[in-house]
Order: C-alpha cells, then structure tokens, then sequence
C-alpha cells in the first residue's frame, strides 16, 4: 500500500495545489495528514480497532487496458495529425556533416485514421534503392480500418527500409529512410542502422530492472546497472505467441526479460512491464476488465509532466515492477486528473452508531455494512451524487446504489460492490460483504462484483486516520473517506461541554455533476441517518 | 417432404475435411505418407471409442426367423430381403442417403454402433459452430474499435466457460434428436450395433455381448465417416494433449494451445481459442499455413486471423513426439524439420490440440467378405460410388460414400454421395459433380470456396489449352458489410472467358459460407457468367459481393451469341 500511496498521491497532491490555489491550504492540510498516516503505519500503533476492513482511498474499480505507453513514446501518436500525409520530416543532419548539405528524410508511420495508434506495414511497393518520385505509392499500410498506400511527397531515393513487411509500427515512428541523393545512400542508411538496432537501448535495461523504462532512464552518469542478482542457469527462453509479438513491436530484446508466467515462461504482461507499458491484456473472465473511459484530454499532459520532475534514482536503489493489479491501480489514478474534483469533509456524532455496532456485532454486522447501509440511505435521498458523468456534458443518472468498498489485498487494491445496498438489510448486506471479501481474497470475484459501483466508501479509521482525502475513481461521481471515531470534547450552545464520539468523512467529487450544496446536503442527511443509528435496521 | 427441408436448414454444413484428401485441396505428401504408417494406432484409438458405446436396441420387423435361413446360406445372394436398402453409419451422410431412400419408396433400415448424427452432429460441424458462435461474438464485444466505430458502448465481455461448452453439447444433442425423430418419422428403422458385411447383400450388426442379428438388403452402402487422426509419438490424454472430439467439450481455455495443423479444425479452433483469452502456437508440416486455400485467399486469411491474432507459428516441421502435462511439468512438443528430419525445437505450451486431419472408420467393416482392401483405410470406389474389390473389379449393391470412401471429407459431400448412390439404385443414373461442392471454414471472417484454385485451374488449363481469367471484388465496396463495418474481405472468381464457365469461387469475408451457394449452384447447374451476371440480387445484401464478381468478369463476345440471354418478358 505505501509503495501507491508514494507513486499515485504525492505528484497528485501537487499538481492539485497548484491548480488550484484556493485550495492550496487545504491540499497541505491533508499532505500532513497523510505523513501522519505514514508514520501510524510505521509505528503501527492503531488507536481504535473498531473497523474491521483494510482499506484504501486509492481504488482500482475498473481496470482499463491501454495501449500506449505514458512514457516518452506516447508522445508520437499526438505528434502525428500535426504533420500531413507525407508521413516524411525532414531532419537536418548531425553537426558533425555540417557542410554538407544534405537532406536525409525518415518516413515515418502515418496516422490514417483517429483511432489508429498503430499500423502495420502490408507491403512496400518500392524497394531499397528505388528511386521515388513525389506522389508516387511507396508503402502500403494497415490500419485499424483499411489498408492505404502511403505516397511521397519528395523526390528521392529510398535508402533503407527499417521496418518490413508484415511488421507493424508506431504511428510516428520511422518505417523508412529517404535519401535526396545517391551519395547520401550510405549515411542514410546508417542513420537507419541507428533507428532499428539502437532503438534497443531506449528499451529497457536488461533483466533485473526491467521497469526501469517506466520511470524514464535518466542521463547515462550512472554505470550499468547492478549486477543481476539471480544468477539464470543455461535455460532456454519460453515466450508466448503474443509475448513475442509484443516484444518485436516494442523492440524488446526477449533474451534480457524474465519470465514470471508458468513455468518461467515471458508472457504479454512481462514485454510490457520490459517495454514500460501499460498492460493492455484483455483476458477475459479474469479480473482484468475493458471499461469506457471518460473523456480525458487532459490526461497526456499529465503522464509526460509527472515523470519529468523525478529524480534520478538513487543508486543501489531496486525497482520492483507493478503486478497487473497495480498497474491498474496506476493508470487509474493518472486517469483520475482529467475529472475536476473537490472536497467536503463533514464531522459526524457516532455515539448512536457505536451502540448500534456493539449490539449488532454478535450478529455478523460489520463496520462497514453499516457505513456501506448509511450511505446507500443517504444517496436514496440524493440521487445526484450516486450519478456520474461519462461524457463531459450530461449526467447519469444510476437505477442501482451500488456501494463499492476499497478492500486491500495482497499489495493492491480491489473495490467489491454491495449491489443495490439501499434495499437489502443490514443483515444480507453483511452476509453479501463477508462472501465478496471472501471471493476477493481467493481472486475469483466476477467482474460485475467489482466494477458496478456507484458511490465508493473508503475507510481508514482503523488505524487511527482522522482524516484523508480519497481520489475518485475515474467513472463515479463521488467518494467517501471515512477517518476513526474518537471522543472529542463538545461545547453546546449554551456553553456546556461534553464528550462525544466524533467521525470525520470526507467527500470527494466531480464538480461537473455534483456541485457543493449537493454534496454538503447529502453529508447532512447521511450525518442524521448515522446520528439515528436505529434507522439503519429498519 | 418436410424432412427434406429439414435436412437442408437444420444440419449445418461440415467443414471438417481430411486435408490431404479431397481433390479440391491440394494434396500434401508428407502427411499423406506419414498417414499411412500410423493406420493401427488411429483405428486402435477409434476401436476403443466404438466398442463402448451402443444402447438402445430396436428390433426390426420380423426378421429374426430369416437370421437361421440366411445363416445357412452364408456366401450366396438371398433371394428375397429385408430391406431394399440398409445403410451402415447414420452419419449426416447415412441420413441424407435414408432420407431420399425413402422418398424414392424404398425399405430402408440404418445401422449405428455409436450415436445417430456420427462425427459432424456429434463431435465436429455441429457443436463447433456453437462454439463458433460464442467466439465470434466474444471477438465482436472485445474489438473496441469495432464497437467504437458503431456508436456502442460494452464494458466488460466476459464469459462463463461451462455455459460455453453447455451451448455446444445441446445444440449437437438437439440436431442429434431432430436427426433420429426425422427418420424414425419416415419409417427408416434404425439399427443398433456395429455392422458388419458378412456376404454379398448381408449384414449382420448387434453390440458386443449380444447374439448378432443378420440381415439382407438389395443394396448396401458404407457410410461409417472417419475418426481425429493423431500422428505416431503423440500421447492423447484428453485433458492436456487432446483432439477434436476433446475441444468441443471444452473443458477447459488452456492460456497457451499448440494446435498441430493448420488445416480448417486447426483453423477454426485458433479462432475459437484465441476468442476465449488462450495464445496458440500452429505446427504445420507444410511450408505455408492453410494449404489447400487458394493462395491469394490464404495470404488474406493469414493477414487477418493469424497475425493481428495472439498466434505464432512453425511451418515445414512436424511433432515427432508430444508429452502430455505432468508431474508438474508442461506439454512438451518435439519439433523436426519435415524436410531434413533434424531435432529443430521444442516447445512447452499449456495443452495441445490434434488437427491433422481425419482417417477412415474401416476397420471390422468385414470388406474381407466381399474381397475389398481398403487404401491407407479408405474404401476404393468409382465416381459412382461403387466399392471395387481387389480385382478392379465393381462390388454389385454395395456402395461406399462420405469419409469412409475419401473422396471429400465433408458432411454435406457425403450426404450428397448418400443421394446420388439412391438415384442410381432407384433406377436413374447419376454422377455427382465434386467440383460443384462448396465447403467452409467457419472463422471470423468465414472462408468459402467452390471448385479449383487458381493454381488447380491454371494447371488444367495448361493442360487443355484454354483461356483462364480471374475476377475480384472486395467487401469494402460492398454496403451491407459497411453497413455492419465488417468491410474486410474478398471474392475471387476463377473463369474461362472462352466460353463463360465458372471454374472456382473462393470468398473471404462476412458470411462466406453463405454466400458460397450462388456460385456452387451455378457450377452444378452448368450456369454460365454470361447467364447468371443478369440475375437481380436484392440491395444492399452481401449477396452483392457475387453480383459484382460475376458482372466484373470478362466473357468474350463470341461466347455471349451462343449463350442465349433470356430478354425480358413484360407481364
């Protein structure tokens, strides 16, 4: 949990603090709050036990499969619609042959349509040598869509071809290179040398720090990475069919990465953890699920900003790939930067739910089923906030209240849904919580078990956390982070005081849908249904 | 009549084929010699599958008093029989042939050891295309492009695997029910048992443990189709190292499958697998992939479910050896160069699947009786069906059709044989045109073709001395399948501009199996380019896509004044 707590929230936090500026205190404010998470982990020193369930506000309800890569390559395929069919720039020489003046153009893979992110190369209607003439068919690629013959817009020659038929390519990427004459043949192809074998290098390191590429190399200052730490025995390499694929798409040298699927063998997810990708695997029946994504523009901006301003590590330093879930987690939370959110946080009197709790304990009531039961009751009476926006420009209204849970489990983070949990009771909703944690822990939750929430309830009072600040989960429109009940001394108007037992929750939402006064009268409802604990059993 | 229809819509079409075999295909050699070393082990296999089963027994009509009489005649033709026609396996193939014995008047009587709808309702065309089904929509609902494209939004495909294989095992049971209703409904009386030939006109059939029965009939045809024909050194287990009588049960989606043969059951099991989230490895003895396709239409189907898919592939080697999973080890597949016989690799995948094709279900036929041998286990016969023995010689009443006889290993060649052997035995000569056949691979997109290839024709014509010309057209002109963004795909059409002739059709696109028809009964027809181009297709349909096909071919004009194009008639 601390190595995403690290990754996802710190950058997040900044990011927010500095675009939004009024509430620049209140993001500091939680900064700190969150040390002091870090060191009650640290000291594991938990105050009240009372809630049972692990949780997180970093949530993993969906788990979206993307193709392109956030570090530097998914830059290409923004470069693109910038530049006309040619699908050629130019590129001035290398200083060092300053004087002569030569003009050595790449072809590159072109965008054929909006949704093509690569192309394959089905034929080359030239060859090596062939002299092209401007407008003449040199390649023919395979888009997503249609197979398109790509024309020249210069005259020239063509020097080197460095991806071949049947290969496919980036968009942006170099597939070709074009000389302007024929002396500049051998320089060109050189260049193209450069451009098939030296891509490697830009690839990962070899094997004991292959997510290295994910956190973009960082000026050659340091020596070769440390020495591999397990010693590989004469082994033959096992890659599956679409490993390999992988692996020569992305120019990923297969013998430098270590297999972690059966039998040691390199599967799809080890090529792209190697080739610092996103997975894409689209396993069906497994808990790797597509999901609409909503609209997101701002979303590249965001990944190529973020590792720019890291540090170079520190040596000796060991970098452990994310598992499947953990990317998920990840890209989750990049995601989560193209929804404006805000906050509303909420003390709420627990004394009545306390009692409650005590009483219905014996019965298999949990902590969280209550919450889960008292939020589902308030969010009856606020549609709003169970809606989400998909598109940027309506509002969805859900039928169900379905409240997902943060649950963590084996170094990541899962969100079982309590479907419908404004109807069922208290009872079958606990009995319902038990048998989804049960499922969750034994990986065989069914995707509907996991991705149907609407409002999600994160909870970590059980180690003492007053309060926090959840990230909404890109697809919902709000999130509750529940902090610890504590006694709290109260002054009532007329100047008496007394100990209550105070529990602040903290509203995460999309002001696109949900504005302030929505969220601040759902929080008033959900303050007098826990505040009327009875009403919970009803 | 209504059975016939029935007939006709309710069994789908096989697309099982013993690649080597059909003389549509072109026939690979190696295998072919391969095939002929390995007879004992694939009958060894098939005699144990055949044994087991057997229930229900029906008892015909009144001939346990002539089991004595005829006994004792043992050698000679009876002089009055049973039936006027008992077929031997009622296969897709033993049914058709019933079905038209019947409408033409005649006593008919099908023996079956095993379950009514043989290979292809049981364990082939039938519930593979369930599963086919199933993977083409999960391919539909995963492609976010595709989907993007229509304006649709689905999240999260998944799928149930034993509601997968529930799906299949009731669409055969279903077919299988509608198959033995419909000929129990026209009176065929359906014998249980392994038949046997005991003399000419006799059969005796019973299941092992149970007195035999014996009985006489005009005519006898061997319809016993064909068994998954597994090399030597493969071990079969059913679970990791398996079959296709295995995979359509599919018990389970192994994350990594090598399918040994590219041919259409490696084809279509590729397509299925891949759907359902598992890698596949094709091993193909060949040097291409998907021999027996016309090329063109090969290297297009290669371009669009092989490489875009989770697949990879050896070709020119064979698997001398495959080691089921165990001990906590994988499968393991020993690779040898099919040309220098050199060790070339191994490989250690999650299962296996056998798709080299099919060998004859022959063996205790009791052929030895009427003095036939069989040929590397298929039935010899002449282009009418007729069983030759050892001499050259024809075998009077006694005809072998479908995968038994190799001709062409498909359910509807071999129920079209079944026809044509009735038609000859009712009294009307008849000869089956082969070429007028279609046959499909049903992945997605499908694959159809009719008659030769290019090369075939070219071959022939050479041969001949005539002309040969070709005509495409591609999908992506085509509304209806822009209209359903499915624009991938072509028709290719292979004809003499001589004389109009259509030699060949191969179709690669959006329902090609379907469209397939127009051309094979054009080709069975005798329908000539000059004729058919005039025939009104109704817009937009993908029946279109053969519409311009055939307007796009180029007929010389001598043969368009001898061709009479009928004028329109006012009414």
């Amino acid at each position: 949990m601390q190595t995403q707590l690290g990754s996802a929230v710190f950058p997040r936090l900044l990011r927010r603090s500095l675009s939004y500026i009024p509430s620049i205190l209140y993001s500091l404010h939680w900064l700190l709050n969150l040390f002091h998470f870090f060191r009650f982990l640290s000291n594991s020193s938990p105050q009240s036990q009372k809630h049972k369930e692990m949780a997180s506000p970093f949530l993993s309800n969906t788990i979206i499969s993307f193709s392109s890569s956030l570090s530097s390559s998914s830059s290409l395929p923004r470069l693109a619609p910038s530049i006309p069919f040619s699908a050629i720039r130019s590129k001035s020489t290398p200083r060092r042959i300053l004087t002569v003046r030569s003009k050595i153009r790449e072809i590159f893979m072109p965008a054929l349509s909006s949704t093509m992110t690569e192309g394959k190369i089905v034929s080359w209607v030239k060859s090596e040598g062939d002299v092209l003439s401007k407008g003449e068919s040199v390649v023919v690629v395979e888009s997503d869509k249609a197979d398109m013959d790509v024309e020249t817009f210069y005259d020239g020659i063509l020097a080197a071809i460095v991806v071949g038929e049947g290969e496919t390519a980036l968009v942006g990427a170099a597939i070709g290179v074009l000389a302007e004459t024929e002396d500049e043949i051998a320089e060109a192809k050189a260049k193209a040398a450069s451009k098939s074998g030296a891509s490697t290098p830009s690839a990962p390191p070899p094997a004991p720090t292959p997510a290295a590429a994910s956190t973009p190399a960082p000026p050659k200052s340091t020596p070769a990475p440390a020495a591999p730490t397990v010693a590989e025995g004469p082994r033959k390499t096992v890659a599956t069919p679409y490993a390999k694929k992988l692996a020569k798409q992305h120019k990923v040298d297969i013998e430098s990465v270590v297999g972690t699927g059966p039998y040691g063998r390199i599967t799809p997810e080890d090529i792209e953890a190697a080739a610092g990708l996103s997975p894409s695997k689209k396993n069906v029946g497994l808990a790797v699920v597509v999901e609409t994504k909503p609209a997101a523009p701002a979303k590249a901006p965001a990944a190529s900003a973020a590792p720019s301003s890291l540090p170079p590590p520190v040596p000796g330093s060991t970098v452990v790939p994310f598992t499947t879930m953990q990317s998920a987690v990840s890209k989750n939370m990049v995601e989560s930067l193209s929804v404006p959110t805000f906050r509303v946080g909420y003390p709420v009197t627990t004394d009545a739910l306390d009692a409650l709790y005590e009483k219905v304990k014996p019965k298999g009531v949990t902590m969280t089923a209550l919450l889960a039961k008292a939020a589902a009751m308030a969010l009856a009476q606020h549609p709003v906030v169970n809606s989400s926006c998909k598109d940027g420009k309506s509002f969805t209204y859900n039928s169900n209240i379905n409240i997902a849970v943060a649950v963590a489990i084996n170094g990541g983070l899962i969100t079982p849904v309590l479907q419908d949990a404004d109807k069922l009771d208290l009872y079958l909703l606990s009995q319902k919580w038990k048998e989804l944690v049960e499922k969750a822990r034994a990986k065989q939750l069914q995707p509907q078990e996991y991705n149907s929430g609407t409002f999600t309830l994160s909870n970590l009072g059980m180690f003492g956390v007053d309060r926090f600040d959840a990230i909404l989960p890109p697809g919902q429109g709000a999130i509750m982070a529940v902090g610890a009940s504590k006694p709290t001394v109260v002054a009532d108007a007329d100047g008496f005081f007394s100990v209550k037992n105070k529990m602040l929750v903290n509203v995460t939402a999309d002001h696109r849908i949900i504005y302030g006064a929505d969220l601040a009268a759902f929080l008033q409802t959900f303050s007098k249904i826990v505040e009327n604990a009875e009403s919970l059993t009803l | 009549m209504h059975s016939i229809c029935f007939q006709a819509t309710g069994v789908p079409r096989s697309n099982y084929i013993f690649d080597s075999c059909s003389p549509a295909l072109a026939i690979s050699k190696p295998i072919n010699l391969r095939f002929c070393g390995l007879r004992k082990e694939a009958f060894g296999f098939s005699g144990l599958t055949h044994s087991s089963s057997g229930r229900v027994r029906f008892s015909s009509r009144g001939h346990s008093k002539k089991v004595s009489a005829s006994a004792e005649s043992n050698g000679s033709p009876p002089k009055s029989f049973d039936y006027d026609l008992i077929i031997i396996g009622a296969g897709v193939g033993g049914h058709g042939a019933a079905l038209h014995a019947v409408e033409k008047g005649l006593k008919s009587a099908i023996i079956e050891g095993d379950v009514v709808g043989g290979t292809c309702v049981n364990r082939g065309c039938v519930p593979s295309k369930a599963l086919l089904a199933v993977s083409g929509k999960m391919r539909e609902l995963q492609s976010e492009h595709h989907m993007k494209a229509l304006g649709l939004q689905v999240s999260a495909a998944g799928y149930d695997r034993q509601g997968v294989a529930d799906h299949a095992n009731n669409l055969a049971s279903k077919i299988r029910s509608n198959l033995t209703n419909s000929m129990k409904a026209l009176g065929v009386d359906i014998l249980t048992g392994v038949g046997t030939i005991v003399g000419p006109q006799k059969v005796k059939y019973g299941k092992v443990g149970f007195p035999d029965n014996i009985v006489t009939a005009k005519n006898i045809i061997i319809a016993t189709g064909s068994v998954p024909f597994v090399p030597k050194g493969i071990e079969v287990d059913g679970k990791t190292v398996i079959t296709s009588d295995h995979a359509l049960k599919l018990e389970s989606v192994p994350d990594w499958i090598a399918i040994v043969g590219s041919g259409y059951i490696g084809l279509e099991f590729s397509d299925v697998y891949t759907a359902l989230g598992s890698e596949v490895t094709f091993i193909e003895a060949l040097d291409q992939l998907m021999p027996g396709f016309d090329p063109e239409i090969g290297k297009l189907a290669q371009r669009v479910l092989i490489n875009p898919r989770k697949i990879d592939y050896h070709t020119g080697v064979f698997a001398t050896k495959i080691t089921p999973a165990k001990d906590g080890k994988p499968v393991i597949i020993e690779l040898i160069d099919a040309k220098t016989k050199e060790p070339k690799d191994t490989l250690e995948v999650d299962a296996a699947l056998i798709a080299t094709g099919r060998a004859p279900f022959t063996n205790g036929l009791g052929l030895e009786n009427v003095n036939v041998v069989t040929q590397r286990g298929f039935v010899p016969v002449d282009e009418r069906m007729r069983v030759i023995d050892t001499n050259g010689n024809l075998v009077p009443h006694l005809y072998c059709i479908g995968d038994a006889n190799g001709k062409m290993m498909l359910a509807h060649a071999a129920s079209a044989q079944g026809i044509s052997v009735v038609e000859q035995v009712t009294g009307r000569d008849h000869v089956l045109n082969h070429l007028s056949i279609p046959a499909a691979c049903f992945t997605h997109p499908e694959i159809s073709m009719v008659g030769l290839t290019e090369p075939q024709a070219r071959e022939k014509a050479q041969k001949e001395g005539f002309e040969v010309g070709v005509a495409k057209t591609s999908f992506k002109a085509n509304t209806k399948a822009l209209a359903e963004n499915e624009g991938e795909g072509l028709a290719k059409l292979i004809y003499r501009p001589d004389n109009g002739e259509i030699l060949g059709v191969h179709i690669f696109g959006l329902h090609a199996a379907d469209l397939i028809h127009e051309a094979s009964n054009a080709i069975a027809l005798g329908t000539r380019i000059q004729d058919i181009k005039f025939a009104v297709h109704a817009h937009p349909t993908l029946s279109e896509v053969l519409d311009e096909l055939f307007k796009s071919a180029k007929v010389k004009a001598a043969a368009l004044s001898h061709g009479p194009v009928s004028e329109p008639v006012a009414v």
